[in-house]
């Protein structure tokens, strides 16, 4: 008999010119990332609301994570600043009700870091596949 | 008890009145019981004789009220503010919510307002009447002979036991004496949630969390909720809901309003005041601030008018969001 | 009429709890009870009443309905109802028993609505007379009393012992099945206890507060008072007072996405919220006021007025004690009845 290996399914949020184009180079360099990664294209970091991230957990993701520029290098002057915040707020919160501080985390990719972009899902895949399902905020009806 | 009697708020109230400096008072109106006090707004002298009153259990900030109660008003209201509800008022002008020229705010001093349902275990149900005398609450009940003397601190509300302020960051005129911004030891349970594991945390959460009942009554009392359709009332926006269907739903909407309101949320207790399950929502509120004080300094919402809040500014040195979860580990 | 010893309590609760699930006032961490399925160890809380009312049992707050499923170009609508074990809610006060015959009129009636006649079919509801009344309880304005609750057992409880009478067939089977842990006695404790009761009730701060004024028929009379400004000039437009009261019985069908299916659902609703009853011409009631005097205008007027002169309050005060700032329903009767 076959055994079901667990595989999490990771909703990367990479900004329009940083981090999906170093998701670009990655690809092209033939880097190998799990394909549980699903990337979701923003056009910067800050667009990413909170709410974006809670309703990926309920639709069935077990980690979100968020890419953007290096600070200093935000094509908007200083969106990934205010990301940078609003991130740290949110975790911080969502490990007070806690929920593991695993499943979250903000990474800086350049355009031209397909290298650490790779290094980086496959760093994330194996923490969360370590951790095991999103119990704690997931939404039974969202399960097939 | 309060320091400020009835009778003076009265008195002054009657004299804006009456020389025309108002057009109406926003005040506490005499309900059924005596901690039963419905915000009022009152239209004449007679009105405030028969109708206003005020006494332990004043604890409804009205900065909210003006919002709506100035829309549409001609002359000014007169509002009768506590230092905690002056906080409020300023952060909604900051945010431009009201206009300033139709108030006459008068500061109020406060000595902590009861909590009926502390006053209740302590009594029992079927209250006939509640006195005030000194620091002391003399409870007559229904079903007892003889009245029951409670101490004003024991019944203390949560929000007034950790009073940040008695010191009023807004008005036209003060009466009484002007307070200090008080040390309070409001982050310390916050802090004790901290220290404990995740996995503690999760359960204290989801025990809090499972009470809900989405009358949004926590929302809809907050000063810092004054958006004209709230993401929760939207039903575009994918997460409309008037009851939480699970645990996500309790989790997704208190999360969420929690994070609208941080750095905007003056930590009035409202939230916490009015929910009928007792959840302790302003636990989540304080825990964005004390995070924001130590990520970022100290900041205090709605203490000046225009300041900028932690969320909508920045430094180029902040820390990093993966940094958070080690502070309490280098800590402890 | 039957009695049990309180230390026998927990064994008359297994008892039940053997052949049905049962649910009972037990205290929660905030002091404040709520209905929670017996299990060794529950402890049944004194206080008068549950902050949720026991509506919960036949009309949840949240339901699924139906389920959508789509392959292809076919769907499949799965039902999404689940069997039904019998249940026995333990406890419930006579405004609270009252309250279901309120829900009864509404969904039992045709159309009947099957999910709601499902699960009162399989409840068995024991009631408890009231001890301490409230000074925010006002049932006997709605004829009910609190010392002789109906269900399908009543029972009444003193210091050392609980007395059970039943009411119907659904309570006599039950009483019976428990005739090892009870025994038969005479009603001299009972009607003592109801005395006494009564006694209370004239006591009570809001005794006076009378229905005369509304009912069937007043809807022009009431509907354009001015009062109604004055009333609602301070509803913050939550929904605890609906969310609360044991009669309030509107609600919202909704569908919701799951990703790889819809679910239909219904949920408790409120007139208090802005989008209530939202059609596609937009919104009937646009000012709070309207969303209030909605709220009070069904319960005193349009309810009666479909329901042979019944109200649908039972005067629990459940609104009284958690209205954030503290308007309801006996503020809006004593302030426009008798107009």
């Amino acid at each position: 008999m076959q055994v079901n290996e667990y595989k999490p399914l990771i909703v990367a949020f990479c900004c329009n010119w940083c981090s999906y184009a170093g998701a670009d180079l990655a690809g092209n360099n033939r880097l190998a990332y799990p394909a549980d990664v699903k990337i979701i294209r923003v056009p910067c970091s800050c667009r990413v609301n909170p709410m974006f991230i809670l309703r990926a957990f309920q639709r069935g993701a077990d980690g979100v994570i968020i890419c953007g520029c290096h600070p200093g290098d935000c094509h908007y002057t200083s969106g990934n600043y205010f990301t940078r915040r609003r991130m740290a707020a949110l975790f911080s919160m969502l490990d007070f009700l806690g929920i593991e501080k695993e499943r979250t985390r903000v990474e800086w990719v350049s355009a031209a870091e397909g290298a650490k972009f790779a290094a980086t899902m496959n760093d994330f895949v194996q923490t969360v596949t370590a951790l095991g399902e999103n119990k704690r905020l997931e939404d039974l009806r969202c399960k097939k | 008890m309060q320091k400020i009697t009835r009778e003076q708020l009265l008195a002054k109230a009657s004299e804006l009145l009456s020389n025309g400096t108002v057009s109406c008072v926003l005040g506490w109106g005499l309900g059924e019981f005596d901690y039963d006090v419905t915000p009022t707004i009152f239209k004449s002298v007679e009105e405030l004789e028969n109708g206003f009153v005020f006494n332990d259990f004043c604890g409804a900030n009205f900065s909210k009220y003006l919002v709506n109660k100035t829309a549409k008003l001609e002359g000014k209201i007169l509002v009768f503010l506590k230092p905690c509800d002056t906080y409020s008022f300023n952060q909604l002008l900051t945010e431009h919510r009201f206009d300033r020229e139709k108030v006459y705010a008068v500061g109020i001093p406060c000595e902590g307002m009861a909590d009926i349902a502390k006053v209740k275990a302590i009594s029992g149900d079927g209250i006939a009447a509640i006195g005030s005398n000194g620091d002391k609450l003399t409870v007559t009940t229904l079903y007892d002979d003889e009245a029951i003397v409670i101490d004003t601190n024991e019944v203390l509300a949560e929000r007034c036991i950790n009073c940040k302020s008695k010191k009023h960051v807004a008005y036209d005129e003060l009466m009484g004496e002007e307070g200090d911004v008080t040390q309070s030891n409001r982050f310390d349970e916050v802090a004790r949630l901290e220290a404990m594991t995740p996995d503690e945390r999760f359960a204290f959460w989801q025990n809090e969390l499972s009470r809900c009942i989405r009358c949004n009554a926590c929302r809809d009392a907050c000063p810092a909720c004054t958006c004209e359709k709230c993401v929760f009332d939207n039903p575009s926006s994918g997460v409309e809901n008037k009851s939480p269907a699970n645990s996500f739903e309790e989790k997704l909407f208190h999360i969420i309003r929690a994070y609208h309101v941080a750095g905007r949320c003056t930590d009035c207790g409202e939230c916490s005041r009015v929910c009928p399950q007792n959840i302790p929502l302003h636990l989540l509120n304080r825990k964005f601030i004390k995070d924001m004080n130590e990520f970022y300094g100290e900041y205090q919402a709605g203490a000046e008018v225009g300041s900028r809040a932690p969320l909508v500014s920045y430094t180029t040195e902040d820390l990093e969001p993966g940094e958070v979860f080690n502070r309490g580990e280098n800590n402890a | 009429m039957r009695k049990c010893s309180l230390e026998k309590i927990n064994l008359l609760f297994a008892e039940i709890a053997k052949n049905a699930e049962l649910y009972l006032p037990t205290q929660q961490t905030d002091g404040s009870a709520a209905y929670k399925k017996w299990e060794e160890g529950s402890v049944w809380s004194n206080a008068l009443n549950t902050v949720r009312s026991p509506k919960d049992f036949f009309f949840p707050q949240t339901e699924n309905l139906m389920k959508f499923k789509t392959e292809g170009k076919s769907i499949e609508v799965v039902d999404t109802r689940n069997a039904l074990d019998d249940f026995v809610i333990f406890g419930v006060r006579a405004c609270d028993v009252k309250s279901f015959d309120v829900l009864d009129r509404v969904f039992l009636t045709e159309p009947v609505d099957s999910f709601y006649a499902l699960r009162r079919s399989h409840g068995v509801i024991i009631s408890l007379a009231c001890q301490r009344p409230s000074e925010t309880c006002f049932c006997k304005t709605f004829g009910i009393d609190p010392a002789a609750p109906a269900g399908d057992i009543s029972a009444w409880k003193t210091e050392t012992e609980i007395f059970f009478e039943a009411n119907t067939q659904k309570g006599k089977e039950l009483l019976e099945k428990l005739s090892a842990l009870t025994e038969e006695c005479d009603d001299t404790v009972v009607s003592e206890q109801k005395e006494k009761i009564n006694k209370f009730m004239d006591k009570l701060p809001l005794k006076n507060v009378t229905t005369d004024g509304f009912g069937g028929g007043k809807t022009k009379e009431l509907f354009d008072l001015p009062e109604w400004d004055e009333l609602s000039q301070a509803c913050l437009g939550c929904g605890t007072c609906t969310f609360v009261c044991p009669t309030c019985q509107c609600y919202d069908i909704k569908d919701f996405n799951t990703g790889n299916s819809v679910i239909r659902f219904r949920c408790w609703d409120s007139c208090m919220y802005s989008d209530f009853t939202k059609m596609a011409h937009g919104n009937n009631r646009l000012s709070q006021k309207e969303r209030f005097r909605q709220r009070f205008m069904h319960k005193l007027v349009y309810y009666p007025e479909n329901n042979d002169g019944m109200f649908s309050c039972v005067g629990c005060g459940r609104c009284l004690a958690k209205c954030p700032i503290s308007m309801n329903i006996v503020k809006v009767m004593k302030k426009i009845g008798g107009k």
